[in-house]
């Protein structure tokens, strides 16, 4: 007896995309506002009436999280990172989601949500600080209303969804941005967040980067139809942008956050993107996706295209764009500096704030650890 | 002074019908707690008179409970989440894990986490598999989670407000075959601390531990053993983590013999610390080594065998027994 299929048998491409992993065309379920040439094109249920200063601001935010990024995975391989995650090719989707935000609203992101913490005000620095090990994230999550990153995976879509569980209570007006990424829609809890915002009409909007891999894993082992799809399930709308293309990140999201705001619920929006980088810095993405499909991707750059936009547009100038270089020039400097020079943690630390009230049985361990270290001469503790 | 006889059962949905006046914030989420008042019915009438959006009526998913509860925490609400039953926390164990417990360190103090979660816990109801389990060294072993386990009416009422009121996450178990016992509880008392354990009988020959179900048991025990003219001193733990050995390192200094009794698989649980602890700082008084009495370190079994399973008054006279004997 022979199985029909063989289990080790590659399977179809997802149904709908033209490649695995490269973008459907405009008009095939893709918004897009911006073409990969940096062409405007116009979309008949996303419109957006965006002036120059804004359109520079999108170029500046995604050319300094680059550089920010390209710093760090520097820092990562001269040792000052314990490892790093790159957002390489995912400027676009992260600032667009990021700036479609409105002040108040609140964002559950993964640990590579670096371009959304830089759109939320968070300090490169606070975000180094978790990869350098002296912390596991360094902002106030309260204050700049990013969540900490959340590290297993699909875990932050429950919390959004609890945390806007809580907004609709409040009667506010604010609406939630949890992110996950392709892999992570696979996860129980991913699909129970979603159930769950369904059933209550909670005010939360679920971000998933589509970046074609789960660290090596491609995105046709996680799913037979294209992620947005999946929405329809749920019960909920479901919308694929270009997540290359800034501008219709920025209108899809603001849409569907606007409409959480107004009490219609949820939305899934897929933002199409691909990870030029590695998944982390351990990570070697030579063996398992092709040089060609990075070529490709390359072609699709989100920086590059805005760029040519604003130059052919005449919305920015030679020394606007020069202002940015030097401007990144003296992030990358700070970054550094910041990150060879950040103290250590006291030792103690790891004690403090495992509970709001201090149990006595853990009072008494670190004592220990305080005495323990204090009988060598030149302790830290 | 207003004093009402109670089950446990109904001491619980006292407390927190108490506990949802006493703070707006606090919100019950589970599957079936809302109509249903719960498959236990701890949560009767709470739904009618809080509405929907305080007693929520949750899809069947825990993780999904647990996660969105760790949302509303952030939001400042007090979720108090009931798992139906002790094996179906399982599912929730991630959430439980990795966010419940760490949220409060990993924010270094600026995120905190007042979640209670229900458990009616333990055996001895007769019932299918996943439906009798004592997991609460998973749980006391999870640093960032506090863990308490009540045995009586007394503490049923005051400790689910306590546990609701305190800023830490707290898995609240429930001693389910002990819901129906009876107990008379004064409404206007002061209680005691929730994370203290507390001497329920004094005697003089060995210190009997226990928490949860198990209490009642020992305190048979310590019956059964007066009629014998041995005098057990028998402590209610009442707190699994943080445990609080003060009373019982002073109970086991006079005693010399300690023996530690719960429905728990024996090994590596709860005893097997206790243990240690008493012996780091009981060593020189100690007459003999301290003695666990648990469930056995199989799968909870099938009905018909619960009993052989489970610690009975027998065998904490027999662990006596063998202790005084040593």
């Amino acid at each position: 007896m022979t199985a029909k299929t063989s289990i080790t048998e590659v399977v179809d491409p997802v149904p709908g995309a033209d490649a695995p992993h490269l973008p459907p065309g405009r008009g095939q379920d893709l918004v897009q506002l911006l073409t990969p040439e940096g062409d405007r094109v116009e979309h008949p249920d996303y419109s957006l009436d965006i002036g120059d200063e804004e359109l520079r601001g999108l170029y500046r935010d995604m050319a300094l999280v680059r550089r920010w990024d390209v710093e760090a995975t520097a820092l990562q391989r001269q040792g000052e990172l314990g490892i790093w995650a790159s957002l390489l090719g995912q400027e676009a989707a992260q600032i667009g989601a990021g700036r479609a935000m409105a002040a108040d609203d609140m964002a559950f992101p993964t640990y590579r949500e670096h371009g959304v913490a830089w759109a939320r005000g968070v300090d490169p620095l606070h975000v180094i600080s978790l990869f350098r090990g002296v912390d596991n994230g360094g902002w106030d999550p309260v204050a700049t209303r990013f969540n900490l990153y959340t590290v297993v995976i699909g875990a932050q879509c429950l919390h959004g969804t609890g945390y806007a569980m809580g907004v609709q209570r409040d009667g506010a007006e604010q609406a939630v941005l949890a992110f996950l990424g392709d892999g992570a829609t696979s996860q129980g809890e991913v699909n129970e967040a979603m159930i769950w915002a369904a059933s209550f009409s909670a005010p939360v909007v679920f971000f998933c980067q589509n970046n074609q891999y789960a660290i090596s894993v491609p995105l046709e082992r996680q799913s037979r139809v294209p992620l947005y799809q999946r929405a329809a399930g749920f019960g909920f709308p479901g919308v694929r942008v270009d997540g290359n293309d800034v501008l219709a990140v920025l209108a899809v999201t603001r849409a569907a956050l606007a409409a959480a705001r107004e009490g219609q619920g949820p939305t899934f929006i897929e933002a199409f993107t691909y990870r030029m980088g590695a998944h982390t810095t351990s990570d070697d993405p030579s063996r398992y996706r092709l040089a060609s499909e990075l070529e490709e991707w390359k072609l699709r750059d989100p920086i590059a295209r805005l760029k040519a936009h604003l130059s052919r547009s005449g919305a920015a100038d030679a020394a606007f764009f020069d202002a940015v270089e030097a401007e990144a020039d003296e992030l990358a400097v700070r970054i550094r500096r910041g990150t060879v020079e950040m103290p250590d943690p006291a030792p103690t630390s790891m004690f403090d704030h495992v509970y709001a009230e201090q149990t006595p049985p853990l009072a008494a361990q670190r004592a220990e650890f305080v005495d323990y270290h204090a009988s060598f001469e030149g302790s830290r503790a | 002074m207003t004093t009402e006889v109670l089950t446990i059962g109904k001491a619980l949905n006292l407390g927190l019908r108490k506990a949802m006046e006493d703070d707006a914030k606090v919100v019950l989420m589970g599957e079936d707690i809302g109509k249903l008042g719960g498959v236990f019915r701890i949560t009767d009438g709470l739904q009618k008179d809080f509405g929907e959006a305080r007693v929520v009526d949750t899809p069947l998913a825990e993780a999904g409970i647990l996660g969105t509860a760790v949302g509303l925490a952030m939001r400042g609400y007090r979720p108090v989440c009931e798992i139906q039953f002790d094996g179906f926390v399982f599912p929730a164990y991630n959430q439980i894990v990795t966010q419940v417990a760490k949220m409060h360190a990993r924010s270094r103090g600026m995120l905190s986490m007042p979640i209670v979660i229900r458990i009616p816990f333990g055996g001895g109801i007769g019932a299918v598999e996943h439906h009798s389990e004592s997991p609460e060294a998973y749980f006391a072993h999870t640093a960032g989670l506090k863990v308490v386990a009540v045995s009586n009416p007394v503490d049923a009422y005051w400790g689910i407000q306590q546990a609701i009121a305190a800023p830490d996450p707290i898995v609240f178990l429930e001693p389910k075959r002990r819901y129906w016992e009876k107990a008379e509880v004064d409404l206007d008392a002061t209680p005691d601390p929730l994370f203290a354990s507390r001497v329920v009988r004094g005697g003089d020959d060995v210190t009997v531990l226990a928490y949860g179900p198990m209490v009642k048991t020992a305190l048979q025990a310590a019956e059964a053993a007066a009629e014998e003219g041995r005098s057990l001193e028998v402590v209610d733990l009442r707190t699994v983590s943080p445990l609080d050995l003060d009373p019982v390192f002073a109970s086991v200094r006079r005693t010399g013999r300690c023996v530690v009794v719960h429905e728990a698989p024996t090994s590596l649980g709860l005893g097997a610390e206790i243990a240690a602890r008493i012996t780091e700082t009981c060593f020189h008084s100690l007459e003999a080594p301290v003695l666990r009495v648990g469930g056995y370190d199989t799968p909870y079994p099938p009905s018909k065998l619960e009993e052989d399973y489970l610690p009975d008054l027998d065998r904490v006279l027999d662990a006596v027994d063998r202790s005084l004997e040593f």
